[in-house]
């Protein structure tokens, strides 16, 4: 086991999928020499060279556009968006190019493409630097999308998204690069869950907590500040935001009988909103109250130092937590 | 203004806004009443037989087009886009490809289609709505049609990324092909292949049908130069083509295709033609443009001038042209059959092909869908 940040987890992953599989590229802006602005790339170009780590030109959409072609060619690009609020030049190639080849094609093409997206807010960033874009992704046919929540995930998961033949949009929790975490970088990952199952972090029996990326940390601690009060809470960090594993989040919401979905992203027409229509058609006897949503507000990011109203934090979700037993 | 070799502009290199250039101002090795003219920076060796190979594709697909045209008038398509005008420009390219070359269309590319060895019947399934494409492009290296205008030219430019990762430029080396429109010269997605491909030197040759015409939208509103000297801005050569003159798009093809596959970079070739058609099906030409117009590319029309040449020469019998005009029946014939005849495909196929790998919530959609179907079907026979 080695003791890593997550930022640093993500890189040996990256490093393992390079050494696996010789048609895996790194491409996007600052990943060579600076090896990232948050350094999830360093020091690969220098082992892999030029032609597996592309410094790009500065253009969102040229680097997913030319990532399909390479991939059309045969090749795995992974591409760095450097921060979320970029990711909309290349909205179009993902939305209308990398998501619909397969479907377009009859099954001719597939695009194994992962685009990583350092995503949310929390650390003091300009605009447009905090952004959490994941339901515009989850909306998608055609994509599948992930979110890791800390080093162990981040290792395992960034390399089953290389392997995996369908486009990833992979988000990292920007804020929780630099947490730590023992993780095994010797061993395989045939013991690792796979990307699209939700993990239950905190077993509980009264309330299921559901959140993924960031806010998997603080929903942990709002667990235990829950149980000090006498609230028993399940939390489930999601992992796979499309598809969701709802077999198990139904079974937990069916348990508990209450239901949260906490996440960084405007609550209007959020991923919540999803989670709170299947669980409400498919646990209705089995609620005792509706299902809460606690997220940002329907505004864009506000300046840094507002952040800390809009992000929501331990209370935030305890208030939700709590405000489930109130019906 | 006159073209040097590298596709330099030497002179004059702007015009005022709105100024059309003058058609002379471009390589062309066969004019429009049918004259060979050499031009000694794209000599061209080329038999008889294979000048009638050529005619032969100019006709067939103009044929592809008409019936094409017909089948969308009688309900059979949703919306053709007609390639009217640019047979040369997609015939003479498209014959410069070689086997191992790879070509990225717009949704108008029947002809470079037609070089590829595309069964003009699979383009109808996507107009006529029972798929969006659905051939496979490795076998036929030729990419699905691109209707999102431009986003294919970056494709063109990562799939040449990959051929020089494969070391397949140099001898024998392989080239890709990315076509467009003039319209698609304002997208960012251009722009951005363009600097792509120079910066990386990647083996792409971006051939630009300059059909004048952006559905309503005339040149002027895109560009106040020449679109080839826009080239020169990215660092690499632009050339300018008589776009009406298959023999000329062969060579200037041809030439940037081998420099590209000998790992000289890319070329961007300005094909100067005439959308004589509509935009597609749904278009109104008439509400922007003015017959006189289309009346004086008709004079220079792609076909014609082969003809002209070819008969002029000797070079072809009328039995040959009698033997042409039948297998072009031939195949309006099959295709009109094979359109007609096209089923829709089953509803269930809406569900496949979105994932490689298992999605339980895509097939719980699925099969929930199928048992709503099937309830309809008990009905009837109960």
């Amino acid at each position: 086991m080695t003791r890593l940040t997550l930022s640093r987890a993500l890189n040996e992953g990256l490093r393992k999928a390079l050494e696996n599989d010789p048609k895996v590229l790194i491409m996007g802006e600052d990943v060579g020499k600076l090896g990232g602005v948050f350094r999830v790339t360093d020091g690969l170009q220098k082992d892999f060279g030029e032609a597996r780590v592309v410094d790009t030109p500065l253009a969102e959409s040229g680097i997913v556009g030319t990532a399909i072609g390479l991939a059309l060619r045969g090749y795995r690009p992974v591409c760095e968006i450097q921060f979320d609020g970029f990711v909309f030049p290349a909205f179009d190639q993902i939305t209308t190019q990398l998501a619909k080849m397969r479907y377009r094609s009859l099954g001719n093409v597939t695009l194994p493409v992962t685009i990583r997206i350092p995503c949310g807010g929390g650390i003091g960033a300009v605009e447009h630097h905090s952004e959490s874009p994941e339901a515009l992704f989850t909306h998608t046919g055609g994509l599948r999308v992930v979110a890791c929540s800390d080093p162990v995930d981040a290792y395992a998961m960034i390399q089953q998204a290389i392997s995996c033949d369908d486009p990833v949009i992979f988000f990292e929790p920007k804020r929780r690069y630099w947490e730590r975490a023992e993780v095994d970088i010797a061993g395989g990952l045939d013991a690792a869950l796979p990307m699209s199952k939700a993990k239950t972090l905190v077993a509980g029996t009264d309330v299921t907590l559901l959140c993924y990326g960031p806010m998997v940390k603080t929903c942990v601690a709002a667990a235990a500040s829950a149980a000090d009060e006498g609230h028993s809470v399940e939390v489930i960090d999601l992992r796979s935001l499309a598809p969701l594993d709802t077999e198990t989040i139904f079974e937990s919401v069916r348990r508990t009988g209450r239901c949260v979905v906490a996440h960084e992203a405007p609550v209007i027409s959020g991923l919540g909103a999803e989670i709170a229509a299947r669980v409400s058609e498919e646990c209705f006897y089995h609620l005792e109250a509706p299902v809460l949503r606690v997220g940002g507000f329907a505004t864009p990011y506000p300046p840094s130092r507002l952040e800390e109203h809009y992000l929501p934090d331990l209370d935030r979700v305890l208030d939700a937590v709590d405000r489930t037993f109130g019906y | 203004m006159t073209v040097n070799d590298a596709g330099r502009a030497t002179s004059a290199d702007s015009l005022p806004y709105g100024g059309q250039p003058e058609s002379a101002e471009f390589i062309q090795l066969l004019t429009p009443e049918g004259e060979r003219v050499e031009n000694p920076d794209y000599p061209l060796e080329i038999s008889a037989e294979e000048i009638r190979s050529l005619y032969r594709d100019l006709v067939l697909v103009r044929r592809i087009d008409f019936e094409a045209i017909a089948l969308q008038r009688q309900g059979e398509l949703g919306i053709w886009a007609s390639l009217l005008g640019q047979e040369a420009a997609q015939i003479g390219s498209g014959r410069a490809l070689g086997p191992r070359d790879f070509a990225f269309p717009t949704y108008r590319e029947h002809g470079v289609a037609w070089c590829r060895g595309l069964d003009p019947v699979r383009l109808l399934e996507l107009f006529r709505g029972v798929s969006h494409g659905g051939w496979d492009p490795n076998a036929h290296r030729f990419h699905l049609y691109t209707i999102v205008i431009g986003s294919q030219t970056l494709h063109a430019t990562g799939y040449a990324m990959g051929v020089q990762r494969d070391g397949a430029v140099g001898e024998d080396g392989e080239a890709v092909i990315a076509y467009f429109g003039d319209g698609a010269t304002s997208q960012g997605d251009v722009n951005e292949a363009f600097i792509w491909a120079s910066v990386t030197n990647a083996p792409v040759v971006f051939f630009c049908q300059n059909n004048q015409w952006a559905i309503s939208e005339p040149l002027e509103r895109q560009s106040r130069q020449p679109l080839y000297m826009r080239a020169h801005g990215f660092g690499f050569p632009g050339v300018r083509v008589d776009g009406n003159d298959v023999l000329a798009c062969l060579a200037v093809t041809r030439k940037a295709l081998q420099a590209a596959r000998e790992g000289q970079g890319p070329t961007l070739i300005e094909a100067f033609t005439y959308r004589m058609g509509a935009h597609t099906t749904t278009d109104d030409p008439t509400r922007y443009r003015l017959a006189a117009e289309l009346e004086t590319w008709k004079l220079k029309d792609p076909i014609e001038r082969v003809k002209a040449y070819l008969v002029r020469n000797d070079m072809a019998e009328e039995s040959f042209f009698t033997a042409l005009d039948a297998e072009a029946d031939e195949l309006g014939a099959r295709i009109r059959k094979a359109c007609r005849e096209m089923p829709d495909p089953d509803p269930m196929a809406i569900f496949e092909n979105v994932y490689v790998e298992p999605n339980a919530l895509l097939e719980a959609e699925r099969d929930q869908y199928a048992t709503y179907l099937d309830a309809f079907e008990e009905e009837v026979i109960g």
